[in-house]
């Protein structure tokens, strides 16, 4: 793997590792995970890998947010979300140990975001709760139940009541929750 | 607003939006004349501002209700420059309200301004202001928009917005600074610039990123224009500061939420930028030294970086928690964390007692065999090589450096003066002094981590953002945490809705007591068992341990294991009578093992105690018969002592005592040691073998094994954590008399590591009932302290009542072990010193330096109460104003989307005048705009003025029949750079940014 690796340029390493919460590491073990998806693709210079072979990385694999995931840390005019090396980067920088709250909150917010109109309404959250319960019937929960649950969630953080959950907002609630820093991470 | 007086003024108007219509006509199609098109643009707003400024200083009628005057406010967001235009013609407007507008809007330039010069400390919230304020903008210019009317797609439209908006804003500034004519050139070519650049840059990045992005070229152009001039000192400190702000934006760069590509083109940007000018800003010898100091800092941030490098792989297991961690989530992997902490706290206790008692001692003390309590008795000695007997740390192992009597008393040992007995004792002091620091330090951190939330006012939102953990990597375990979550969701709807009650509740208190009455049992059971066990130990120790079995001689610790492994079953089977909520069953089970635990260790101790006093009684019979055993040996000669053993007798032969200080050592070692045992077998039974065989007899099973009865075992979190800690608070009670017992700690964590490490990853499933990691951790560290108070409690007992043995260890001969202190004060520290502490010593300055800090304490105490309440107190009020705030809005929005609503409708009718007026407009737009004017009309119907008789003659039939509400992309009354959202919303919006 050491051919691997060092197709990485030095001082781009570096810059790397200026612009992200990763060491130098975990960005070569990230190029190493990554160029196995590229080995068999076209050799351009920044290749993009199709969403379903980054969804094949056992750290993504039970995920239920790994499609909003790849869409999110996305650049791809398509929005189909396949990912080039530095939105992988990206996205483990994101999810690394040392982020800080503001930027995972950021991204949390725009995974949860499903129709990406930059507010959480009341659709974004039943997918987020369905997400969360899993596609069996049995952990499902009843229409009810969600009603109920949905209208708990906007009463205790839809600040300006508008019946959506905003950025501020969102920031505002998760700031306080113990163990959100702890959870949002992904280590490859 | 007086509509007919609009109407006086149609004929302007009309040339003036013909003007605009023209200009967005001709180029709106074609990119690359767009920036003439801007040029043009910003020029006519200036005219137009101008025009405005002029207008505010003409005096008007004061004679408008006061009604009206709000909702004005919140209209001259949007149909400012209809406004506008009547105010030119009219003048009748009211003089401070248009004062006060410009000085809005010069407030907004400045702002903006800036925003501009501090791009690189923007936060998230910023830029969601930000983004808010474009809408806000949007708004202003709904009108010009709607004129652009071949326009090909909302993205375009919407980035030629922003610029626009921008060169308003840049023509704002400019009035309000009152800038020379040369600048706008130069600004000028800023914004060609920028507009190339808002062209190119991708599609995917959100408008007020490309904003940002610009805004940062177009300083960019102005400090080179700058550069280029001669460098008055002014200007030099700007530079400084840009190039101050362009370091802190790289610093800051990786905290933005920004995509790589534009990461690193800010980067490069801002470093060319600072590499550039950096050397330009010392002169003459300055220069090198600021190009040297440029350097190393660069060379030092390296460093630095390297060094986190460097620390992060330094950490020992990273890779294997990490590895566990995205297996079965957070909770076990917190586990593991704890178990390397132990480690190291356990690595420093050993480098204190290897460091500062065993080496000095095995060094520069006297050898082994060289006096009685450093050789093998005579007795022992033909069997003190043999395993079993090591095993047990009997025979050499015993009389080693590893227990507290082959110390020496010597004073000093070895050329170095080493002051062994004082080490011995300050080693002690210090293992328990650092303990308690570092775990109260521990328990801070941890506590300032959790921030102190209060869960009752978030608990859905918790539940719902930040329940999965993002770890998991592992299908089954995300199973269980889908199920878990299910549960949670169900469980929380339920305890929300308080519908829960008890169907039979004297059943349940009934089980309840039971079930606490046979947890008594079994912990009293269990106390008796151990007491009853060391005591026959004991009477084995009399006899001889040598005629009795390996079970006789292990039965203490093997019970005490048994006991620890199969309460906590037997608890979980009785809690089962309880039916608690399971997050209460499970801190009713933790407390039940941790009575358990703490129970079976006191036993232990008290039991421990009566061999000691069994062991001094021994003790001094062993005097006696020494003095006569000198005696035979000197054949009477009585008076003589100590120094003519040694040189006649072997020290095996010579008699000695019983020394329960090696006797308390060896017994918590042994106790470790089998405890250890017990763990490691069971896990090899408990989880290895069942694993196997659940996996390989499932194919000639006849149920499913892996589904049904055995399955495989999981990983039981608290458990272990339990396990863990009073494994902890034997090694702090053992140390003082076993000084390898951290030593062996330590062997036994690593080997820990590895085998569950091991065994969580190949025969475990993850649990079902998930522990939350951050909210336990404090809990643990609690226990932690709570066991280490204890197990200081009898080892300083011990200690400071207890005269140690007289002929091993190294405080034989003193009547107490703290003696040691006292001596060293006397003899190698100055008298005054001496003087000093035995002032300090004295109960009279005790008792008031207590006491002082008994007030200290409650005053801290009643400060933090203080902080508490005013922090309830805030909280109060922050809730009060977020009440106000929400009325406030409703009401802002509600007048807010009547105005817009109204903006709306007057420039609808702009339009339409400006069509009559100038060519024939088909049939249908007409009556379009009709409709929106009867919409403004009804929404209006306070208003004074009559606005149908304008419309009515003209087309009677359409205005009646036409529905005012539809109103979509391509119609003229939609505003199309405006996703389309209701206008309340929007108004609200920006309305919560304020």
């Amino acid at each position: 793997m050491g051919g691997t690796t060092s197709q990485l340029p030095k001082d781009l390493l570096s810059e790397y590792q200026e612009l992200t919460f990763l060491t130098k590491q975990e960005i070569l073990l990230a190029h190493k995970r990554f160029s196995d998806f590229t080995r068999e693709g076209r050799n351009s210079p920044s290749p993009r890998v199709p969403m379903e072979k980054i969804l094949t990385l056992p750290e993504l694999k039970s995920n239920p947010f790994r499609e909003r995931i790849c869409q999110v840390f996305s650049t791809s005019d398509v929005k189909d979300g396949s990912l080039t090396f530095e939105d992988f980067l990206d996205l483990l920088s994101a999810f690394s140990d040392s982020a800080t709250l503001e930027i995972k909150s950021h991204y949390a917010f725009r995974i949860f975001d499903f129709d990406d109109d930059g507010t959480l309404d009341g659709g974004d959250l039943e997918k987020l709760v369905n997400c969360l319960t899993g596609d069996t019937d049995d952990t499902r929960l009843t229409q009810e139940e969600m009603r109920q649950l949905i209208s708990n969630i906007l009463e205790e953080s839809d600040i300006d009541k508008d019946g959506t959950v905003n950025l501020s907002e969102f920031q505002h609630v998760i700031s306080r929750s113990p163990d959100f820093v702890s959870s949002f991470k992904i280590v490859l | 607003m007086p509509r007919d007086k609009l109407v006086t003024s149609e004929s302007d108007v009309s040339i003036e939006v013909n003007a605009e219509n023209e200009d967005d006509h001709t180029d709106s199609n074609d990119t690359g004349r767009e920036v003439t098109r801007r040029r043009k643009t910003r020029e006519r707003r200036e005219r137009e501002n101008k025009r405005k400024a002029k207008n505010g200083g003409s005096k008007g009628v004061p004679g408008h209700d006061i009604k009206e005057r709000p909702e004005r406010e919140h209209r001259r967001g949007k149909g400012e420059k209809r406004k506008n235009k009547e105010k030119e013609k009219t003048g009748i407007e009211e003089d401070d309200e248009e004062v006060d507008r410009d000085h809005r809007r010069a407030k907004g330039g400045k702002r903006k301004d800036k925003e501009e010069e501090k791009t690189g400390i923007e936060e998230d919230n910023e830029e969601m202001d930000k983004e808010s304020q474009n809408q806000k903008k949007k708004g202003k210019h709904g009108k010009v928009k709607k004129l652009l009317k071949d326009e090909k797609d909302t993205r375009n439209h919407k980035r030629q917005e922003t610029s626009k908006t921008e060169v308003e804003i840049n023509t704002n500034q400019k009035k309000v600074k009152k800038k020379q004519e040369d600048e706008p050139q130069q600004r000028d070519k800023g914004h060609t610039k920028r507009k190339v650049k808002a062209e190119t840059s991708s599609e995917s990045s959100d408008l007020s990123d490309v904003e940002e992005l610009t805004e940062e070229e177009e300083e960019d152009e102005e400090e080179v224009g700058i550069v280029v001039g001669a460098l008055t000192p002014e200007e030099l400190e700007k530079l400084k500061e840009a190039v101050d702000d362009r370091k802190k934006l790289v610093s800051t760069l990786r905290v933005k939420p920004w995509s790589m590509m534009k990461k690193l083109q800010t980067l490069k940007e801002s470093q060319e930028f600072v590499e550039k000018y950096e050397g330009a800003l010392g002169k003459g010898r300055g220069r090198k030294l600021y190009a040297y100091k440029v350097m190393m800092s660069k060379k030092w941030m390296k460093f630095l970086r390297d060094f986190e490098n460097f620390k992060t792989a330094c950490i020992p297991w990273e890779m294997k928690i990490k590895d566990i961690e995205s297996h079965f989530g957070s909770s076990v992997a917190s586990y593991f964390i704890f178990l390397r902490w132990m480690y190291g706290v356990n690595i420093i206790l050993f480098g204190l007692t290897f460091g500062l008692v065993m080496v000095p001692e095995a060094l520069m003390g006297r050898p082994y065999g060289s006096i009685p309590r450093k050789t093998v008795p005579r007795a022992e000695e033909t069997n003190a090589m043999d395993f079993a007997v090591l095993w047990d740390f009997g025979g050499f192992a015993k009389y080693s450096v590893l227990f507290y009597g082959y110390y020496n008393n010597q004073r000093t040992v070895g050329w170095l003066k080493f002051r062994m007995p004082l080490s011995y004792f300050l080693v002690g002091v210090g293992t328990v002094g650092y303990s308690y620091m570092v775990v109260i330090r521990r328990m801070a951190r941890n506590a300032n981590e959790q921030g102190g939330g209060d869960d009752t006012s978030f608990n859905f939102s918790w539940k719902t953002f930040t329940s999965w953990d993002y770890l998991i990597g592992n299908s089954e375990t995300a199973d269980n945490k889908f199920a878990s979550i299910t549960t949670i969701f169900k469980e929380a709807i339920v305890e929300e809705q308080e519908s829960r009650k008890d169907d039979n509740i004297h059943l349940t208190r009934f089980l309840r007591v039971l079930a606490n009455f046979l947890v008594l049992c079994c912990l009293a059971g269990s106390g008796y068992l151990i007491y009853y066990v060391v005591r026959r130990s004991q009477k084995f120790t009399l006899a001889g341990l040598e005629n009795y079995g390996w079970w006789e001689r292990n039965e203490v610790n093997m019970v005490m294991s048994l006991l620890g492994m199969f309460c906590p079953m037997l608890f979980d089977v009785i809690s089962s009578l309880e039916n608690y909520h399971p997050r209460v069953a499970l801190q009713w089970q933790l407390g039940r093992i941790f009575a358990l635990f703490l129970g079976n260790l006191y036993t232990f101790i008290i039991a421990l105690m009566d061999e000691i006093n069994l062991k001094r009684k021994e003790e001094e019979i062993v005097k006696l018969n020494m003095t006569m055993w000198q005696a035979s040996l000197y054949n009477g000669t009585l008076g003589v002592n100590t120094t003519a053993p040694s040189i006649t007798a072997d020290p095996a032969d010579v008699p000695r005592g019983p020394c329960w200080e090696t006797m308390v050592g060896q017994e918590f070692v042994r106790l470790i040691i089998s405890d250890t045992m017990t763990t490691y077998v069971t896990l090899l039974i408990g989880d290895f073998f069942r694993a196997l065989i659940v996996r390989f007899l499932n194919y000639c099973w006849c149920w499913d094994l892996e589904a049904g009865f055995p399955s495989y075992s999981e990983f039981d979190v608290s458990g272990n954590v339990l396990g863990l800690i009073f494994n902890q608070g034997m090694i702090w009670m053992g140390a003082f008399y076993a000084p390898c017992l951290p030593a062996l700690n330590v062997l036994r964590l690593h080997v820990s590591m590895y085998l569950q490490c091991w065994a969580v990853m190949c025969c475990n499933v993850p649990q079902e009932r998930v522990f939350k990691a951050s909210g336990s951790n404090n809990f643990y560290m609690a226990m932690l302290l709570v066991i280490l108070f204890l197990s200081t409690l009898p080892a300083i007992y011990t200690i400071v009542t207890i005269p140690p043995s007289f002929d091993c260890g190294p405080f034989s001969g003193k009547s107490r072990m703290i003696d040691v202190i006292q001596e060293t004060l006397e003899t190698d520290f100055p008298a005054w010193i001496g003087k000093v502490f035995s002032y300090v010593s004295n109960p009279g300055l005790i008792l008031p330096f207590l006491l002082l800090m008994v007030l200290a304490i409650y005053y801290l105490h009643s400060i933090s109460k203080t902080y508490k309440q005013f922090n309830l107190d805030l909280k109060k009020k922050l809730q009060t104003q977020n009440e106000e705030n929400k009325k406030k809005n409703k009401r802002a929005a509600l007048k807010a989307a009547n105005d817009l609503e109204e903006a709306r409708n007057a420039s609808s009718q702009l339009q339409l005048e400006q069509q009559s007026n100038n060519n024939a407009s088909s049939r249908d737009d007409r009556s379009l705009d009709n409709s929106d004017a009867t919409t403004y009309q009804r929404e209006n119907g306070h208003s004074t003025y009559p606005t149908k008789n304008r419309y009515g003659p003209s087309d009677p039939h359409r205005y009646t029949n036409r529905p005012p509400v539809p109103r979509g992309p391509g119609m003229p009354g939609y505003l199309p750079g405006l996703p389309h959202q209701p206008a309340s919303k929007l108004a609200r919006r920006t309305n919560l940014q304020d």
